[in-house]
């Protein structure tokens, strides 16, 4: 009788939780029912039957809204175009990506990558994927689809490295977008600045006239967006590019210039810019609260979907500094080396870059396609001076959306950023940025 | 006396799949993480070059992180401060006896429920710092109510931001508080309180004198489960201010620099850091309660 | 007299107390009823202009699915977790071997790591044991991670437990599991009240594991809310029709058992 007990305590001890379970189970009152269910309900989640149907599983961060659906609709034309494969959609929501990231960054740790994966082009992806040789160069997908045609000419150094083109862009939204309230610049008659300068002059007057905040901002990210911009307004094109390429030092007199500019700006600002989201802050230029707001073009969308109407409502110019220049990010898809399905993989890739696929996605989400052959007359007024603007401009990169600086680079200049917000100290900054460039950019001590 | 023994060992292997799994989940993953807190790892691909204590002694001297030690230490105070003081005032009114206990015990008990995915939102709102006419969240209902003196910059107020983010986590665990400081305060004898009474004492020497020295271990113990998760508060401040360096906090810190940045080296050393000061709150706690208690 | 009419004073701090707990469930409330073009910061007291369902008919059904996965997580983790840790409370409060008074600070010391910081070991360990991307992976953890505080919820309760009982229980010949279910399980109902609300609620509103350890198929309710707000434009007001639905299951729990959850507490097993 006693041995029979231990036997059974042995086995209930030595093996694993279930079992643990089944030999307390007639032990506890109150769990007891219960506790025998689990492990079977669980049964079925374990062992989904594997379909023999190929599959591919795409990993992104576009989860709701206009993205999600804009997905939707590209995955409709893949499903149409392959119906023999099963598409996965692993998608992961996470400000710009952030949850997404971890969890790609676990899953490789773990070496599970998906099939293919959502990265901002450029350096984001670049910096840390390809220097991690875990992409594929797809330019035999660039050169087989055509690609090379119809995609501007400097876009592709921007998401290339080494001569290899290492993803396929998806969209393309611009960052140096200022959106305005038209009905407050006109009540203080004051045309839609086109310098720095003017921008400063335009303020100053909003301000003597009582508006409270003539430039709206939101939390850190946007405040980073606006130094990008205001960088680029300051330095130009081709210095703002040597910024990235290590060619033009950070503490060239130039940039000291562009920081003294921001600085300056910030004093236009709303005081509670840290507890605003990028929503909330572009809602004050539409509410009438604020004259100002630098945002990304996905912000069009958000006034359309708050019912506004352009031209009187809000409406939109090149940051001041930065006309004739188009400073873009692109959400794009990759293939990872050793894709479990490589071949659907590259299925669903062909259907990123194609016509038909960016045309399903892009006017639902509120952007614009990569392709410059693009059907028009799918995409609204704004989106519409925006393609042609695609078309015409000089296209350089943005650091907030992961273009020009990689990932390491861009959280120091960041770090710096915070720091520079609680201080004000610009040489400080400046001397950080420095340090950043060196410890993670292309800068050499 | 065999079968004693027999039956120490039948105990030790009933606790024994715990005792691995924490072996596994805890300690081999501490040993992992202080592994990569000593290595170069920057960047996707592990990278175990041997560093040494760079990680540790570089972050002395960022300062960013020093932002972080300040804002720990705000937060930490302000939020065991408020837990304690809101708890016991509420385990208080609830001990009268009043009708509606049950009601009252509750809603102060339910915000335990809800995640800072849920509300995180809501307190971002509440707490919009906006002046002027686009007052709004707590202010604009202070101004309505004609309590303007309250009007502030919330989480924004420079320097001391971080003390109005424990609102909130006041808010979420006041209720656990209340519920130790109510379960302490029912558990004292009337006879005790009468007695004292009997002897001409005042309530407030009562409190004084017997309830808050009966309470001092409920007190101790609601401090260590307090203070570790102040140290640990992460989704919180994402959820009400995002990520900006004036609410930065350790455990933010940590997760940006090793998922946005890729330094996996400094986020070990910070997550080593973060363990060691909760070791050191809750390390000599655990010795004091295990000596206090009697042999059983 | 005077005490008596006193009394009715503390209705006055108990209301406004409670006016501090509710307020964010009204603006909650309130937000989840508006249309999308109602939702504005300075307009969020007001009332919503009309009561518009269409906002929880949208967020539930996004979220559906997922309240499954969530029970067949949290269910499991909360019962499991508790069982074992009202064994190891038991054993190390009343069955010490050599050594239980250095395992139980050890085990204890688990509750205190913070998870953010051994996600990438967790996930290569799940990985290894085949366990990555399922449910069941993701019950293993909120088991082992629980241990820690089921634990010590139990080895105080029964530290409490003269140790008479137990003696005079083995003079007659009671074994360990004898004792165990005879006399302490009987008597353990509170504490099992206690650390079942507590991992329960921990389980549920889980999400940083949850977004770690399951794939898209499987995702908890929390992931799957956190993702409604994944786009560039966010939707507040399905979003907080969602939040109120995603915590209607814990809070009904607090509701309906938060007595027993205080009755628990009083029973000695959260007092340290």
């Amino acid at each position: 009788m006693k041995s029979k007990k231990l036997a059974m305590s042995v086995l209930a001890l030595l093996v694993v939780f279930s079992i643990l379970l089944t030999a307390c189970g007639q032990a506890a009152p109150a769990p007891a029912t219960e506790a025998p269910a689990a492990p079977q309900t669980e049964a079925p989640a374990a062992t989904e039957a594997p379909a023999a149907k190929k599959q591919v599983e795409v990993f992104s961060w576009w989860t709701g809204g206009g993205e999600a659906a804009g997905l939707d609709a590209m995955i409709v034309v893949f499903n149409k175009k392959y119906p023999d494969i099963e598409f996965i959609n692993a998608a992961v929501a996470g400000g710009a990506g952030t949850n997404a990231r971890s969890v790609l960054a676990t899953r490789l740790q773990a070496g599970d990558p998906p099939d293919s994966w959502q990265g901002h082009a450029g350096q984001e992806l670049i910096g840390t994927y390809v220097k991690a040789n875990q992409l594929e160069p797809l330019n035999f997908l660039f050169e087989q689809e055509g690609w090379l045609k119809v995609m501007p000419e400097t876009l592709i150094p921007l998401i290339s490295a080494n001569g290899n083109i290492y993803s396929v862009p998806v969209n393309i939204h611009r960052a140096n977008v200022l959106w305005y309230n038209p009905a407050i610049l006109e009540a203080n008659k004051i045309a839609v600045p086109t310098t720095i300068d003017e921008w400063f002059k335009a303020m100053d007057a909003l301000k003597a006239a009582g508006v409270e905040t003539p430039l709206a901002l939101g939390e850190q990210w946007t405040v980073m967006h606006l130094f990008e911009t205001v960088l680029l307004g300051t330095l130009g094109p081709e210095k703002y590019n040597a910024l990235w390429d290590g060619t033009l030092a950070w503490n060239d007199a130039e940039v000291t210039k562009a920081l003294d500019n921001f600085k300056k700006i910030l004093e236009y600002t709303n005081s509670d810019a840290a507890s605003l989201t990028w929503q909330d802050a572009a809602q004050l230029v539409v509410n009438g609260d604020a004259a100002f707001n630098v945002m990304g073009d996905w912000a069009e969308g958000y006034f359309k979907e708050l019912k506004k109407a352009p031209r009187t409502e809000f409406g939109w110019a090149p940051v001041p500094g930065t006309a004739g220049t188009f400073q873009f990010l692109s959400d794009s898809f990759v293939l990872p080396v050793g894709a479990k399905n490589r071949d659907a993989a590259i299925a669903w890739l062909t259907v990123c870059g194609s016509k038909e696929g960016q045309d399903a996605f892009n006017p639902v989400k509120g952007s614009i396609p990569a392709r410059s052959d693009a059907d028009k007359t799918l995409y609204d007024e704004y989106l519409q001076s925006a393609m042609d603007d695609w078309a015409k401009d000089i296209v350089v990169g943005s650091l907030t959306h992961g273009v020009v600086a990689n990932d390491s680079w861009k959280t120091e200049i960041n770090d710096a950023l915070g720091i520079f917000l609680t201080d004000k100290d610009t040489a400080k900054f400046q001397a950080a940025l420095q340090t950043a460039c060196e410890s993670s950019g292309p800068c050499s001590k | 006396m065999m079968r004693y023994r027999k039956e120490k060992w039948q105990s030790f292997l009933l606790v024994l799949p715990s005792i691995l799994a924490i072996a596994v989940f805890v300690y081999g993953f501490i040993a992992w993480t202080m592994r990569v807190s000593t290595s170069a790892w920057k960047g996707l691909l592990p990278d175990y070059t041997w560093v040494g204590l760079k990680n540790y002694i570089d972050l002395f001297s960022d300062q960013r992180f020093m932002v972080d030690i300040r804002n720990t230490l705000i937060f930490t105070v302000v939020f065991m401060v408020g837990c304690l003081v809101v708890g016991f005032f509420n385990a208080y009114l609830l001990d009268q006896g009043l009708r509606g206990e049950n009601f009252f015990r509750s809603l102060f008990l339910f915000p335990m429920a809800i995640s800072y995915i849920v509300t995180g939102v809501v307190w971002r709102w509440l707490m919009n710092p906006a002046l002027g006419s686009r007052l709004s969240g707590l202010n604009l209902l202070f101004d309505k109510l004609g309590l303007d003196f309250l009007i502030n910059k919330w989480h924004t107020t420079p320097g001391w931001g971080i003390a109005f983010i424990a609102i909130p986590a006041i808010w979420q665990m006041s209720g656990y508080t209340m519920a130790l400081y109510l379960a302490g305060l029912r558990a004292i004898p009337d006879e005790l309180r009468e007695a004292a009474r009997v002897d001409g004492a005042s309530e407030i020497q009562i409190y004084r004198h017997i309830i808050f020295p009966l309470l001092r271990p409920v007190t101790l113990s609601a401090m260590v489960i307090l203070g570790h998760m102040s140290l640990k508060v992460f989704d919180l401040i994402l959820a009400v201010a995002g990520k900006q360096l004036s609410l930065d906090v350790p455990a933010i810190y940590m997760w940006q620099t090793t998922f946005d940045g890729y330094f996996f080296g400094r986020g070990g050393a910070i997550s080593i850091l973060l363990l060691l000061s909760v070791a050191v709150l809750i390390i000599p706690y655990l010795i004091y309660t295990l000596k206090s208690e009697p042999e059983i | 007299m005077s005490r008596k009419r006193s009394r009715y004073l503390f209705y006055i701090p108990l209301l406004l107390m409670a006016a501090f707990y509710l307020i964010p469930m009204y603006v909650m409330l309130a937000t989840g009823f508006k249309a999308f073009d109602e939702v504005n910061l300075k307009t969020m007291w007001n009332l919503p202009s009309g009561i518009h369902f269409d906002n929880f008919i949208a967020a539930y059904e996004k979220l559906a699915p997922h309240l499954w996965n969530s029970l067949n997580v949290v269910i499991p983790a909360a019962i499991i977790s508790s069982i074992l840790g009202s064994l190891n409370g038991y054993v190390l409060a009343k069955w010490k071997f050599r050594g239980a008074d250095t395992i139980f600070p050890l085990i204890l010391f688990g509750m205190f790591i913070p998870y953010q910081s051994i996600l990438i070991p967790l996930v290569e360990f799940m990985n290894r044991i085949g366990l990555y991307g399922s449910l069941p992976g993701l019950v293993l953890t909120h088991v082992v991670y629980g241990i820690p505080i089921t634990t010590l919820t139990f080895r105080n309760y029964y530290a409490s437990i003269p140790k008479e009982l137990v003696e005079a229980a083995r003079i007659d010949g009671a074994g360990m599991m004898q004792i165990y279910r005879s006399i302490l399980l009987p008597i353990s109902l509170p504490s099992f009240v206690v650390v079942l609300i507590w991992q329960f609620t921990q389980a549920w509103n889980d999400f940083l594991f949850a977004v770690v350890l399951t794939g898209s198929s499987n995702w908890p309710i929390t992931v799957a809310l956190n993702n409604m707000a994944g786009s560039q434009i966010i939707a507040w007001n399905v979003q907080m029709a969602g939040s109120l639905i995603a915590a209607l299951p814990t809070l009904l729990v607090y509701i309906f058992l938060g007595r027993y959850f205080l009755r628990g507490l009083m029973a000695g097993s959260l007092k340290g």
